[in-house]
Order: C-alpha cells, then sequence, then structure tokens
C-alpha cells in the first residue's frame, strides 16, 4: 500500500520513469503492435437521438434495413458491391499468416464484404478465400505485380496509416520468414523498415498521373481507393479527390500496426473522430459526397462505432484491430482440436498478459494471429476464426441496423449527422454536433 | 545500338497519338489478338502510361517523348522508346525490354521486378531507386538518390553518378565507371570479382555498349543496417 506521504509525481510517475529507465538503458525507442492507448475523444462521446414523437421508428424485428454498400462508383466500370458497410481493413502477410489470411477472406467472403492485401503483397491463400479483395499499392511495392493488379478487385494506393502518418513500414527480422522474404524480395532475418514515400511519384500532381496508370492497366474497371493517415485530413481529402480517387480512405489515429514506434502510436495524428468529421467536409466544399465514397477506419470497435461514422458521413468502415480481436488476439487461451488452450505462460514469457498484449512485432504472438512461427501460427485454425469473425461481424452489423431502425432509417446510409448529440464538449467540437441537451455546436468548421 | 531482342517480322499496326486515343492503344495492346504483330506509336508527344500493363510478347516502337510510366509494370513486351522518357518509365517491370533511345527523367526502372531497362543517355534523380531484380543500364550519367533502398538486381553506370548512390542498399548491385559524388548511408565500395567482370560484360553486351568491364567499380551493401540496434548507423 502506498503510504499516504508519498507522493507520485504528475509529470514524472511511474510511466515516464519506465520509459526513461528503458531508453537509458537501451538506447533504442520503443517499437510495438496495436494501436493508441491512450484516451482520445472517440465514437463513445456522441449518442443517438432515437425516434419519438417527432421521428418515426421502424419495426426492430419486422421492417427491413438495407445494409447494402456500393463503393468505387465515380470512374470505375465495376464498382464493389458489398452486402454490409463493414470491411476489412489491410494488414499484411508478415505482419498476420497465411492461415490469418485465409480466416479474414472466409469470413469476409460470408459475410458479402471485402478483406485487403497489405505491406507484403497478395498471398493466393486470401485471394482463393476473398470474394472481394482490394489489393493495396504501398510505398514498399513489396510484391506488387501486374498480374495481381489485374486480379483484385479494387486497388488502395496508401499515403499512410492512422498509427504512423509519414512513417514507412516495419517488420523485425523475426517474423521475415523464408516465405516472407521471398515475397518481399529481402534477404531471411532482416529488420524490414520500408519507405515512407513511393518510388515513383512524389506528390498529388503526380498521383493523378500514376491513378490513370494503374486505370490503364486495369482497362478503367478497377475502383481506385487512395488511404491517407489522419493529419491534415481536410486538404489531403481534397487533394485525393483531385487526384481521382473513388473512394477515399482516411485512417484515425487508433488505427492498428503490427511494428511502429511508440512515440508514432501515440503523438502523431489526429482522432478518429475529428478526422471523419474534417473528411466529410472536405468532400462537402468540393461538393462530391454520394460521387466518392468515404471509408474510415482507426479503432472502431462495434455496431455503435459503424453507426456513428455513417451518421457522420463515411459510406462505410475498415476494421483491423477489432478483426484480430475476434480471432483471438489478447485472449487467455487459443483453440486446439475443440479444446481451449491456455495461453498464459506465453504471455507472461513475452512479459505481458492477456488484455495488454501488444507484442505483434515480435512474431510470439501466444495464440497464432500475428506471427510467422511454423508452430504458433498453428494455434490459429482458419475455420475456427473464420466462424469467431463471422460471429463478430454479423453482430456489429445487427447492432448497426438495429440503431438505424431506433432511428426511423431504412438503410443504414440514411442515418445522418442530425441523429446524434455529443457527451463531451471536445467531441462535440471534433464531430460538429452539439453538445447533448443543448444546440451549442463548439469550434467551427475548417472550411 | 543497343543488343536487345529483335523486333518480329510480321504485321504492323500503327497508332498516331494526335488522332487515336491513348485509351484505344492501350486497350488494343492487353488484347489477345496483339501477340504477333509490331506495333509503331507515332506523335506521343509527352503523354503518360503509354504502352503500360503489357502482358504478352509484343514490339512496341514508340516513335518521340513519352510521359510518365511508358511500359510500366511492362511484362514480357520489348518496348522501344525512340526519344526521351518521362519519370518512372518501366516502373514495376517484371520481364521483358525496354529501351529508352534519349534520356530518362526521375525513377526510371522504379521497384522493376525483372527484365532489362536500357536507357542510351543520362537518367535522373533515383534512378533504380527500390529496385527488386531487374537489370538497369544507363549509358549516360545518373542523378542524386540512385538505387536508393534496391534491394536486388543490378545497375549499370556508364557515366558519373550524383550524391548519395545507393543509400540503404540491400541485395542490388551497382557498377559505375565515371566519378561518384558522394555514396549513400551504408553503400560501399568493393572489389571487382571474376564474377562480376562476366555480370558487366554480359550486360553491357546485352545494352549494345563496349566499355571495358575494367573500367568500372562496384558499389554493394556494407549491410551495417540490415540489423536495428543502439550502435547501427540511424541515418534514414
Amino acid at each position: 500500500m502506498t503510504h499516504p506521504t508519498m507522493e507520485e509525481s504528475a509529470g514524472f510517475d511511474r510511466l515516464t520513469i519506465d520509459y526513461i529507465q528503458r531508453a537509458a538503458a537501451s538506447g533504442l525507442y520503443e517499437i510495438r503492435g496495436l494501436g493508441a492507448k491512450r484516451r482520445v475523444p472517440n465514437f463513445d462521446d456522441l449518442l443517438f437521438l432515437a425516434a419519438s414523437l417527432s421521428r418515426y421508428p421502424l419495426e426492430g424485428y419486422r421492417e427491413r434495413c438495407s445494409t447494402k454498400t456500393v463503393l468505387g462508383t465515380r470512374f470505375a466500370s465495376r464498382p464493389i458491391e458489398l452486402a454490409i458497410p463493414i470491411t476489412i481493413a489491410g494488414m499484411s502477410f508478415g505482419a498476420l499468416s497465411a492461415r490469418v489470411k485465409d480466416a479474414l477472406g472466409r469470413a469476409a467472403t460470408e459475410l458479402g464484404t471485402s478483406t485487403t492485401t497489405g505491406d507484403g503483397g497478395m498471398t493466393s491463400e486470401e485471394r482463393n478465400s476473398s470474394k472481394t479483395l482490394v489489393y493495396q499499392c504501398l510505398p514498399s511495392r513489396y510484391g506488387f505485380n501486374p498480374d495481381d493488379v489485374r486480379r483484385a478487385d479494387a486497388i488502395e494506393i496508401v499515403i499512410g496509416q492512422g498509427a504512423k502518418p509519414g512513417g514507412g513500414g516495419m517488420l523485425l527480422g523475426q517474423k521475415v520468414n523464408p516465405r516472407v522474404a521471398r515475397m518481399r524480395t529481402l534477404p531471411e532475418g532482416v529488420d524490414q523498415r520500408s519507405a515512407s514515400r513511393h518510388p515513383d511519384w512524389t506528390g498529388p500532381d503526380d498521383l493523378v498521373i500514376k491513378i490513370k496508370e494503374l486505370r490503364e492497366i486495369t482497362d478503367w474497371r478497377t475502383p481506385i481507393y487512395v488511404k491517407v493517415g489522419a493529419t491534415r485530413v481536410f486538404n489531403d481529402v481534397k487533394l485525393a479527390v483531385h487526384a481521382g480517387a473513388d473512394v477515399v480512405v482516411v485512417d484515425g489515429m487508433q488505427g492498428g500496426t503490427a511494428a511502429t514506434q511508440s512515440v508514432f502510436i501515440e503523438h502523431v495524428g489526429i482522432p478518429t473522430l475529428a478526422a471523419l468529421r474534417q473528411a466529410v467536409d472536405a468532400l462537402d466544399d468540393l461538393n462530391m459526397r454520394g460521387r466518392v465514397q468515404l471509408v474510415i477506419s482507426g479503432g472502431i470497435r462495434s455496431g455503435a462505432d459503424v453507426a456513428k461514422a455513417l451518421a457522420m458521413g463515411a459510406d462505410a468502415v475498415a476494421m483491423g484491430q477489432g478483426v484480430l480481436i475476434a480471432l483471438g488476439c489478447n485472449s487467455d487461451t487459443y483453440v486446439s482440436n475443440g479444446q481451449h488452450i491456455s495461453a498464459l505462460k506465453d504471455y507472461s514469457e513475452l512479459g505481458t498478459a492477456p488484455g495488454f498484449c501488444h507484442h505483434c512485432h515480435t512474431g510470439k504472438c501466444p495464440v497464432g494471429v500475428t506471427t510467422q512461427d511454423s508452430t504458433l501460427e498453428l494455434r490459429l485454425d482458419p475455420a475456427v476464426g473464420a466462424k469467431r469473425l463471422k460471429n463478430y461481424l454479423q453482430t456489429v452489423n445487427m447492432e448497426l441496423s438495429t440503431i438505424a431502425r431506433a432511428c426511423g432509417k431504412q438503410d443504414v446510409h440514411h442515418l445522418e449527422k442530425e441523429d446524434l448529440v455529443a457527451l463531451t464538449v471536445e467531441s462535440a467540437a471534433m464531430a460538429g454536433v452539439p453538445l447533448a441537451g443543448t444546440a451549442w455546436i463548439p469550434g467551427g468548421s475548417i472550411t | 545500338m543497343a543488343n536487345l531482342k529483335p523486333i518480329a517480322a510480321g504485321p504492323i499496326r500503327e497508332f498516331d497519338l494526335e488522332k487515336d486515343s491513348l485509351r484505344e492503344l492501350n486497350q488494343f495492346l492487353h488484347s489477345a489478338a496483339t501477340s504477333h504483330c509490331q506495333i509503331q506509336v507515332r506523335n506521343p508527344n509527352g503523354a503518360h502510361s503509354i504502352a503500360c500493363g503489357l502482358n504478352s510478347e509484343l514490339d512496341v516502337r514508340i516513335f518521340g517523348h513519352v510521359g510518365y510510366y511508358a511500359a510500366g509494370m511492362n511484362k514480357l513486351a520489348t518496348v522501344t522508346i525512340e526519344g526521351n522518357a518521362g519519370p518512372g518509365v518501366a516502373e514495376n517491370m517484371m520481364s521483358g525490354q525496354v529501351h529508352v533511345k534519349g534520356f530518362a527523367s526521375t525513377a526510371a526502372g522504379a521497384s522493376a521486378h525483372g527484365g532489362l531497362l536500357v536507357i542510351d543517355g543520362d537518367a535522373s534523380l533515383r534512378c533504380g531507386i527500390s529496385l527488386k531484380g531487374a537489370d538497369i543500364v544507363v549509358g549516360g550519367s545518373v542523378g542524386s538518390f540512385s538505387a536508393f533502398m534496391a534491394q536486388a538486381g543490378r545497375i549499370v553506370i556508364c557515366g558519373d553518378a550524383e550524391d548519395a548512390l545507393g543509400d540503404s542498399l540491400y541485395e542490388a548491385v551497382i557498377y559505375v565507371r565515371g566519378k561518384v559524388a558522394s555514396l549513400g548511408a551504408d553503400a560501399r565500395f568493393e572489389p571487382m570479382t571474376e564474377a562480376d567482370f562476366d555480370t558487366l560484360r554480359q550486360l553491357l553486351k546485352s545494352a549494345g555498349l563496349e566499355y571495358e568491364a575494367s573500367d568500372f567499380k562496384r558499389v554493394a551493401s556494407a549491410k551495417k543496417m540490415y540489423h536495428w540496434h543502439a550502435d547501427a548507423n540511424q541515418e534514414y
């Protein structure tokens, strides 16, 4: 028990002291996985104003509420049609095992949504299991090739990632096994730190030309997404639209990563809530709402989050960490031959515990999700993982449509900002909705 | 004259980009019906993305200057540019051959995985950036940051190299004949081996160049940045 006269410093608390001591001992910054742990204004700070006398609700279990979502209608001759507005975010083979990529594809296909490749190319497992697969074009161009461009359902040009806008990819050597190395054209075991800028274009005017090249290669069939990490979102979204994107993906600071410097994760970028509002403002400013679709990601967890994102103006969301947690990330057990096996010892050996683990970067994931280890990866059965993920996404989608019905909407895309209020002054200002019980929207538009 | 694959005999299909659209040209090049004819492109006038995404053993000859990404993502085809090329010529090439008879702008051969890119004149900044296995032969000089983060493949520079040549190299190897303004982080000169001389002679021959292999120096990675530790050079 702490003695009452022992006062902990607010500025140099135990976490800060531990950080300084560790830096002094190692001379290295910390690298870790997952997303920001600090509390920032988020969707929990918003509430719905459901129907009452002034609005008419739909019967929650009887009346139809559409979740159909179409992305890429601006220029592509083959837009993406999804059954739900909940997609699976880009995560690399390398960060994840091929078995996990397979599980993601199976679940997404069963639910009629898309999954996304990552920094490291397209695996045959995910292509085969994913009915709709978005192929990322990243600065590293690891494994990027025209055959996969042609067999992709959409192409996502990644400018940045919410966990590390302005930073390049990172995959430490313990995860660069022979297959990963071969796909990335790297020596086995090398600590891979990839580029933060694309090799063949440098600015928004170049991006116009790059997008047209990809359209020419795909004979204008395939939707082109542009993904930005959330910083100067208003201007970035406008530039992406100007460059010719069919879809803009905005990834807020709560977005996850397989391995990034902690200082990046916690101190660079803006919260998803603020980013979404700026992105919608940018589309409105260009009068492009509806012509260019907006996908928001970064810490989306539940149907409530999705409903709030759609009400604020997103067309769809992308989920990463929630998806991994559904597969078993941070669970105290993994499933083998139908039995739950304790992974507590493995967490302990990493110096962590279920609920706290962010050791994706080590490749020693106790539940076999973020690993390339041939033994550990067997802890995730693709069929079991796919079933769990399907259940989770189905639940999220049901929550979404339940809220939409309560707000009187026959289509989840009819949710609107007018349906929302904020619990705090900060979230009201960031989201641009009134503080609950008032008509007050603090702050102002960036336009 | 580069010693590249000869143009196949057969019917010639001509496109004039003052009359025909880029879309018509590329759509035609992507179609299966073009496998046995030579395609000539007149009046390219700096258009972007000419002959990108080719996927069969075509012979394409472009008479004039091209803009960005000419022959981008090329696979199997032979593309000859009788002029200068804009940024990203033959970017992400997988196989085949691309020959620029004039000069090339930035990022020539960026991220190319295979095939041969020959540039008779000079190449600008970041030539061979992120190279992943292709061969590039530059008859003239290259700009700064050429071969930046190049992972695999060979780059032959018959002239000089500007600053930071081979910065953050992985396994790619550079052969340079002229002066090097400076090497980039983790790049170093290494002695030429017999295998290097053989490789270099073969590449020069493929490009139709007659320089003495003994005039070239080898630049490769010192591999001190392969692993992340406190004493590593943190220049990037």
